[in-house]
């Protein structure tokens, strides 16, 4: 075991994929002398060479539809957006040709692209660097969105979106990226799915579903919480495991989702429908959302406002007891 | 050189079949070859007039027809070698007869049983792309990707006047000269996008946009053959010996409506195709090749015949294309399993099974 922060084991599992693989190339803007504005991708285009680290012109679209190129000869690119609200310009290519190239050419053309983006705020930033533009990719069909929680999951989770032969939306939780966790370096990636939900504390009373920058934070809300409280991290938003959720909710009867991306039609609305339709007569309460609010991602200086945070999670446990 | 709207386009054969110089370009065909071009053209202009018919009889969605531009499709398709990958637009059915594309398959998503049609890996030509100018992009990082393999293959991305206004097409511009990829790009002004008229909006020559980029552009006469020819194989050589990108403006006329949906006459006077339908591409090469002696009225004929034959074909191949079962829409939307879809899979497959009737129509 290392311990080791989230951006540095996104690199080690980037270095493992490429090690791997030769066809894994990363492309990106300032990926390769400068290792990225997070520095995830420090010291790799030293060690792989330009060819296999490519510093990309500054065009989302641009980014994503040569990279489409690439893959449909047999290259599997990794692309790194810079920041969430930068990735709307390679839109048009994620959802017309990185999605659908596999069906419109009747399974002849795989697309093995990583679109990794940092996303989410709590980092005090200008706008457009603080978004949570996920529920895009997962209304997508042919996209897979993964998005890990802590430097384990990261580390294994990333070496498993590259190998994946479908794309796959990799988000990145930028406020975790300094987060330190234990990481083992030797662990196998392939030794399990990552398209599963993960329970990552029992509990009895209550189950919280989140991903991402919130996992943290509803851990720490379920640590202070006067019930117990069963944490889930849904980690592959698409697919989505709802069976973890269900067979959590049939035991402890309520469910909170919680998310920073706003309410209307988010991940929170998709995973109360899901559990409504599964496991009805286990509920007790409500399916509630703990999320942001359904406006643009505010001011900085407004962002703790807007942000679930341990209170908020609380409240929410408080509120589906109470109903 | 040419005098009038074509400007400064390169032209190897005049409206009227005669063989001209030009001081940058030439080509020399064998007559087999010469007489290869004139049937292409031929069948491709009668596979277009054949699905036109088709669409409007019902057996068709929708066609986007490449009447009048046979000449810049085909010979920039047989300017190809078999190595190099072609990215064409909707319209380009002259550059997939020329990449061996079946017709039948080009037909199959104009007539709404598949949303492809033909395998892009063994035909080396991508499938057709709908959203304008995203495929200038694929071509790029195809080409990037030729050039990471040390290959020395080239990679043709087609586009048209309207595509041009598009952002990607403009990226694609900027990531080719970047890399210094082996594209073409082999852009088709045929003078309208849709009801919008390139000059009359923009009268800025298009192929004078890739000196800006960094790489060079060059115009030449669309609906000559020859010139085409001759233009894109030295583009194309360019491109595999390591010279970069080249864009070729070629220039040509929509003698068609955009498509099938779409209607003309609100947007565009008669006497503009008369002038266009004197500078037709097929009747100039055939006009070269009687003059020349390298055809004659029997040859003619005989492509006239065949061209008879695949009109049946296609008729007869689209109306018994088999409808594919309604559960075929669950394939290939994900390469590795997903028990979500097979569980929807599983439930429509049930759900229309339960009707016992069949619904007469």
């Amino acid at each position: 075991m290392t311990t080791m922060t989230m951006a540095k084991a996104l690199n080690a599992g980037l270095r493992r994929a490429m090690e791997r693989e030769r066809r894994v190339v990363l492309f990106g803007e300032d990926i390769g002398r400068l290792g990225g504005v997070f520095r995830v991708t420090d010291g790799l285009q030293k060690d792989f060479g330009e060819h296999r680290v490519i510093d990309a012109p500054l065009a989302e679209s641009g980014i994503v539809g040569t990279s489409v190129g690439m893959a449909m000869r047999g290259f599997r690119p990794v692309v790194e957006i810079q920041f969430d609200g930068f990735v709307y310009p390679a839109f048009d290519q994620i959802v017309s040709q990185v999605a659908k190239t596999l069906r419109r050419t009747d399974g002849a053309v795989r697309m093995p692209l990583v679109i990794r983006i940092p996303y989410g705020g709590g980092i005090g930033a200008v706008e457009h660097h603080s978004e949570s533009p996920e529920a895009y990719f997962v209304h997508t069909a042919g996209l897979r969105v993964l998005t890990p929680s802590d430097p384990q999951a990261a580390y294994l989770t990333i070496q498993q979106a590259i190998a994946s032969d479908d794309p796959v939306i990799y988000l990145e939780p930028k406020r975790r990226y300094w987060d330190k966790g234990e990481v083992d370096l030797d662990a196998d990636p392939f030794a399990l799915s990552p398209w599963h939900a993960r329970v990552l504390r029992p509990g009895d009373d209550v189950t919280v579903a989140c991903y991402g920058p919130m996992v943290r934070t509803c851990l720490e809300a379920a640590e202070a919480a006067d019930c117990s409280v069963e944490v889930i991290d849904l980690q592959s938003l698409s697919p989505l495991d709802i069976d973890v959720v269900a067979a959590s909710v049939r035991r402890t009867g309520h469910l909170v989702v919680v998310h920073e991306a706003s309410s209307t039609a988010g991940l929170g609305a998709e995973v109360a429908a899901r559990v409504s339709e599964e496991c009805f007569y286990s509920l007790e309460a409500p399916v509630l959302r703990v999320t942001g609010y359904d406006v643009p991602y505010p001011a900085s200086r407004l962002e703790e406002h807007f942000l679930p945070d341990l209170d908020r999670v609380l409240d929410g446990v408080d509120r589906v007891r109470a109903f | 050189m040419v005098d009038g709207m074509l400007g400064s386009a390169v032209q190897l054969l005049t409206p009227e079949g005669e063989r001209v110089a030009d001081e940058d370009y030439d080509i020399s065909l064998s007559n087999a070859e010469l007489k290869g071009l004139y049937r292409d053209m031929v069948l491709v202009r009668r596979l277009d007039s054949e699905a036109t018919a088709l669409q409007r009889q019902g057996e068709l969605g929708l066609w986007a027809s490449s009447l009048g531009q046979e000449a810049a499709q085909v010979g920039s398709g047989r300017s190809l070698l078999p190595g190099d990958y072609a990215f064409p637009t909707y319209r380009d059915h002259g550059v997939t007869w020329s990449r061996g594309v079946p017709p039948l398959e080009v037909l199959a998503m104009f007539r709404g049983v598949s949303t492809g049609g033909w395998d892009p890996i063994a035909l080396r030509c991508a499938i057709y792309t709908i959203v304008i100018g995203n495929q200038a992009l694929h071509a790029v990082g195809y080409g990037m990707g030729a050039q990471l393999d040390g290959s020395s293959e080239a990679v043709i991305g087609y586009f048209g006047d309207g595509a041009t206004d598009e952002g990607d097409v403009n990226e694609a511009f900027v990531f080719a000269a970047d890399f210094n990829a082996p594209v073409v790009f082999f852009c088709q002004n045929n003078q309208w996008a849709i009801s919008s008229p390139r000059e009359r909006k923009n009268p800025a020559p298009l192929y004078e946009r890739a000196a800006g980029f960094g790489f060079p552009g060059v115009r030449v006469d669309g609906n000559d053959i020859l010139a085409v020819m001759a233009v894109t194989r030295a583009a194309l050589e360019r491109a595999r010996s390591g010279g970069g990108p080249t864009l070729v403006e070629a220039y040509t006329y929509r003698m068609a409506a955009h498509t099938t949906s779409d209607d003309p006459t609100r947007y565009r006077h008669a006497e503009e195709l008369e002038i266009w339908r004197l500078r037709d591409p097929i009747e100039r090469l055939k006009v070269f090749l009687a003059r020349q002696g390298i055809a004659d009225r029997g040859y003619f004929d005989q492509i006239d015949r065949e061209a008879a034959d695949l009109a049946v074909m296609i008729r007869d191949g689209v109306r018994s294309m088999p409808e594919p079962p309604a559960e075929t829409m669950f394939d290939h939307v994900y390469a590795e399993p997903h028990e979500q879809l097979e569980r929807q899979r599983r439930w429509l497959v049930d759900y229309e099974s339960s009707f016992t009737h069949e619904v007469s129509s």
